[in-house]
């Protein structure tokens, strides 16, 4: 049914994780463009959920079919997040982007059926589309275009995450330093901010930045803000008490939208 | 950019404020205990945000409750750390 939500899944690690799907409503030919959005980190994923999925609504409206992945160990994710690590998670940004691909290819021959056509052997090309975090890991698949969101430097995500504990412990009256939760990382996973996170991941997350776009690509960049290369919004992903942004999903489809015109 | 513009555009973006009623906060206005969305999650993304919009380092050890205790302290702390 076009405009629903579709849940698919992906192998990864033995374990099946999850792809939300919204189909196009009306696909933009036999090979419409698919986007697979690689989400925010840890609680940022949480914050912007509700959002990005909005904006892929957005998209089916123009005709742009996307999936929304699940990292392993998060979300709905079975998969322990103390063992994951940024590696782990581009491997599944590959495998996701796998998955997704034989699915569009699915409903393009069933579409060109209905549509009394002939199915061309080209697949449908693949946007990755990444927020925040997500852009450290978004190289893990091949794509035809990419869009990134305000990408984030792994070390100011993993600062934001030893200060949340730090902030947590002087609650209780307890005095740590970042030093000593790094210190403690590198021996096994610590829990910040609700999340176990592992040597690998405490690590990798240190020094990561956003992969060079490839300059053999139709890719862009966006931040906040008006002007030139921006979508207008705030910072969601920041935010306490998650809320949602009807026009700011709207700028991420039309923006996206752009980019594969 | 200014450290008052900063805190002020910080807590909009970091705590969902309305921007109206933080462009009305002066010195005295309290923070910690009467604004309900600054617990000690956003206060982390609060000083991560301040370091980026100001282009400072902040060490964990200077922060302590104090400095989020009026709109005025908070604002002094960036100041303090633009030198």
């Amino acid at each position: 049914m076009p405009g629903a939500l579709r849940h698919l899944s992906y192998p990864f690690d033995g374990l099946s994780e999850q792809l939300l799907v919204v189909d196009p409503h009306a696909p933009n030919g036999p090979h419409s463009p698919r986007v697979l959005i690689v989400p925010p980190l840890f609680d940022e994923m949480n914050r912007m959920r509700r959002t990005l999925v909005l904006a892929m609504h957005n998209l089916a409206q123009r005709g742009i079919g996307s999936a929304l992945m699940d990292l392993p160990g998060a979300n709905e994710s079975l998969a322990p997040l103390e063992t994951q690590s940024l590696a782990s998670w581009r491997a599944a940004v590959g495998a996701a982007a796998r998955s997704f691909a034989i699915d569009a290819a699915h409903a393009d021959a069933a579409n060109a059926v209905a549509l009394n056509s002939i199915p061309a052997n080209s697949t449908a090309p693949l946007v990755i589309a990444s927020v925040r975090g997500g852009c450290l890991i978004d190289d893990g698949a091949d794509a035809a275009y990419r869009w990134r969101l305000s990408p984030a430097k792994g070390s100011r995500l993993l600062k934001t995450l030893l200060r949340t504990r730090i902030a947590g412990e002087r609650v209780d009256g307890r005095t740590v330093t970042a030093a000593q939760l790094m210190a403690l990382a590198q021996a096994g996973p610590i829990e910040l901010a609700g999340n176990r996170i592992g040597p690998d991941m405490a690590a990798q997350l240190d020094g990561a930045l956003p992969a060079p776009l490839p300059a053999t690509e139709p890719a862009r960049a966006v931040q906040l803000g008006s002007g030139a290369d921006c979508i207008a919004g705030s910072a969601l992903w920041l935010r306490a008490e998650p809320g949602e942004d009807a026009a700011m999903a709207a700028g991420i489809a039309q923006d996206i939208a752009q980019l594969l015109a | 950019m200014q450290a008052d513009a900063a805190v002020r555009s910080v807590l909009v973006d970091v705590l969902g404020l309305d921007a109206g009623q933080v462009a009305a906060f002066d010195a005295d206005t309290e923070l910690f205990g009467a604004i309900p969305e600054l617990d000690s999650m956003a206060v982390a993304g609060l000083l991560t945000e301040l370091e980026d919009r100001l282009d400072i380092e902040i060490d964990d050890d200077d922060v302590d409750a104090e400095i989020f205790e009026t709109f005025g302290q908070l604002v002094a702390f960036a100041e303090a750390k633009q030198g």
